[in-house]
């Protein structure tokens, strides 16, 4: 399923224009029109589409989630984060923040096992924060 | 239309494996096909551009699992309402019910009430009143990779963020089917989404009754006139007009009304701002008072010129953008090309409702050099965005004016 943009007309309103002339601001071109509700392009329109009566109809919908594929780089450093970790999240989550201080990351390893339950065995705790800091510490 | 910031990844490197083994720098590779660069100070800037995921089409992988997507930024180039396929999405947990049976599904009204309520789809949709309502749903980290010093969170670039005509009933006309009890605080609603970790703190969010009660927060069943993507709460979402999108609970299946403050940790612990102006602070800052966030201030966006790109010097462009106003609508819309020193007004488009986008635009005539230039949204209560951006230990609420730098030759 792809947005098509090129099938986005570029349509110029009569009003916009009135109110461009009324104002005397040059515009050369006026902004797309917006994308109404009853066609938003490529979306799955079928399943939705109400009858003529006032009912609006909702289908139920069975989809499939994709999973990860992405490993912690760096073999046996990794082995701590990708054991402990991956289970709530994908290695995406980690692999996209920025480099932060290892204070930062302590307290980041420490509020994923206090505030959000994440079961990480207490001998694991420094290889992950290690781990953190060498993969993405402040330089 | 040519995506310049794309390119075919996988192409390049020939073998899907490659980019797993040598991975440092980007993020999930879920179906990767190609990949965009967000211009994050410090990057890592690299994502996936990703077709996996259901009822999505092309989408900026931030993570596979819980889903979090940004919508490209282009697509707000094309309207003010951002296609369902390209909305984004943003879960906390990763147990989501990925199918869901409208016969079987039932909403509870629960707690402080004179009757509990197990409703039905067709009890929502049949058989209370239907309202309407353009508006926009922002994460509150929204656009967080740009905050420097940079934080922890999502990396969103600015498109964690979209703007839809919502359809469902009138939370008010719910509560009120149930009977509020006298002595009701607040209002607390959860979805069908669930932790991995069973003792982990399960994803909810209260308003004040009065709040719940206004007329305006709504449990909606359609987005521009279609169902709700799965990935976007289908069947129901509550609708918090104005506010940031953490109130906006997904796949919406309990309601219990509350005769004491909500203290769970979703509303106390998480989605804090300093009780600031603007949620602004020094980093390292400590000592000040922490507050749930609320309700979304200004801002305005250019969409139909990239960073980098180069104009012709000496000939008219049009600059074009949206802009929001957050609790009421767009007062006014200006641009600057000299820093911020002077500022010309520019065009507003259709009014679609307060809470949604509105499209401006304006045009100018540059000469040869280097140009930046800024954009101000001004609401109707009056409130600009600031100049500078405002700093927090989330990155929350960010609503600098935006500088897009440009070549004219």
């Amino acid at each position: 399923m792809k947005i098509s943009l090129a099938t986005v007309g570029f349509a110029v309103p009569l009003i916009a224009g009135l109110v461009l002339a009324f104002i005397g601001h040059p515009v050369v071109q006026a902004p797309p029109q917006p994308v109404t509700a009853s066609a938003p392009a490529g979306s799955l329109s079928a399943a939705a589409a109400p009858p003529a009566t006032s009912g609006f109809v909702l289908n139920s919908v069975s989809v499939e989630l994709p999973t990860s594929d992405t490993a912690f780089p760096g073999g046996a450093k990794a082995d701590a984060i990708t054991a402990n970790c991956l289970s709530c999240h994908s290695a995406g989550m980690v692999l996209t923040q920025p480099d932060l201080s290892k204070a930062a990351w302590t307290g980041i390893v420490e509020k994923m096992i206090h505030a959000y339950k994440a079961p990480v065995a207490e001998t694991d705790v420094a290889a992950i924060v290690d781990y953190l800091q060498e993969t993405k510490g402040a330089k | 239309m040519t995506r310049t910031t794309r390119r075919s990844f996988l192409g390049q490197a020939g073998l899907g494996g490659l980019m797993i083994v040598s991975g440092a720098g980007w993020g999930d590779t879920a179906s990767a096909q190609s990949t965009v660069d967000l211009p994050l100070p410090g990057g890592p800037d690299r994502r996936a551009m990703t077709t996996a995921f259901p009822q999505k089409g092309p989408m900026i992988l931030q993570r596979t699992r819980p889903p979090l997507l940004e919508t490209p930024f282009e697509v707000f180039d094309r309207g003010v309402f951002t296609p369902n396929d390209a909305f984004y999405v943003r879960w906390h947990w990763a147990v989501i019910p990925t199918e869901i049976d409208v016969a079987s599904f039932r909403l509870s009204v629960r707690g402080h009430v004179d009757k509990e309520l197990s409703l039905s789809l067709k009890d929502i949709v049949d058989g209370l009143p239907r309202v309407e309502l353009a508006a926009v749903n922002q994460c509150s980290g929204n656009s967080r990779g740009f905050s420097e010093p940079r934080v922890a969170g999502a990396q969103w670039a600015n498109g964690a963020m979209g703007n839809a005509r919502w359809m469902g009933v009138k939370l008010k006309d719910v509560l009120d089917r149930a009977g509020v009890k006298p002595g009701a605080v607040a209002v607390r609603f959860a979805g069908l989404d669930e932790p991995v970790v069973a003792d982990a703190p399960k994803f909810m969010k209260s308003l004040s009754l009065d709040h719940a009660r206004d007329g305006e927060v709504m449990i909606a069943y359609a987005m521009n006139g279609e169902q709700l993507p799965l990935l976007n709460g289908f069947p129901l979402r509550l609708v918090v007009p104005g506010w940031y999108s953490t109130y906006w609970v997904k796949m919406l299946d309990r309601i219990e009304v509350l005769a004491t403050p909500d203290e769970s940790f979703w509303m106390k612990s998480a989605y804090l701002v300093p009780d600031t102006p603007g949620a602004n602070m020094k980093p390292g800052q400590t000592g000040l008072a922490m507050v749930p966030i609320t309700s979304m201030v200004p801002r305005s966006f250019i969409t139909n010129l990239k960073g980098g790109e180069t104009l012709k010097a000496g000939a008219k462009v049009a600059v074009r953008g949206i802009a929001f106003g957050g609790t009421t609508g767009v007062k006014a819309v200006d641009l600057s090309t000299d820093g911020g020193a002077t500022w010309q007004p520019t065009v507003l488009g259709k009014d679609e409702g307060k809470y949604g986008f509105r499209q401006w635009q304006t045009e100018v005539t540059p000469p040869a050099g280097d140009l930046a230039l800024m954009v101000r949204c001004t609401n109707d209560d009056g409130l600009a965005q600031p100049m500078t951006n405002n700093w927090n230990g989330s990155a929350f609420m960010r609503n600098g004016v935006e500088t897009l730098q440009v070549k004219v030759a």
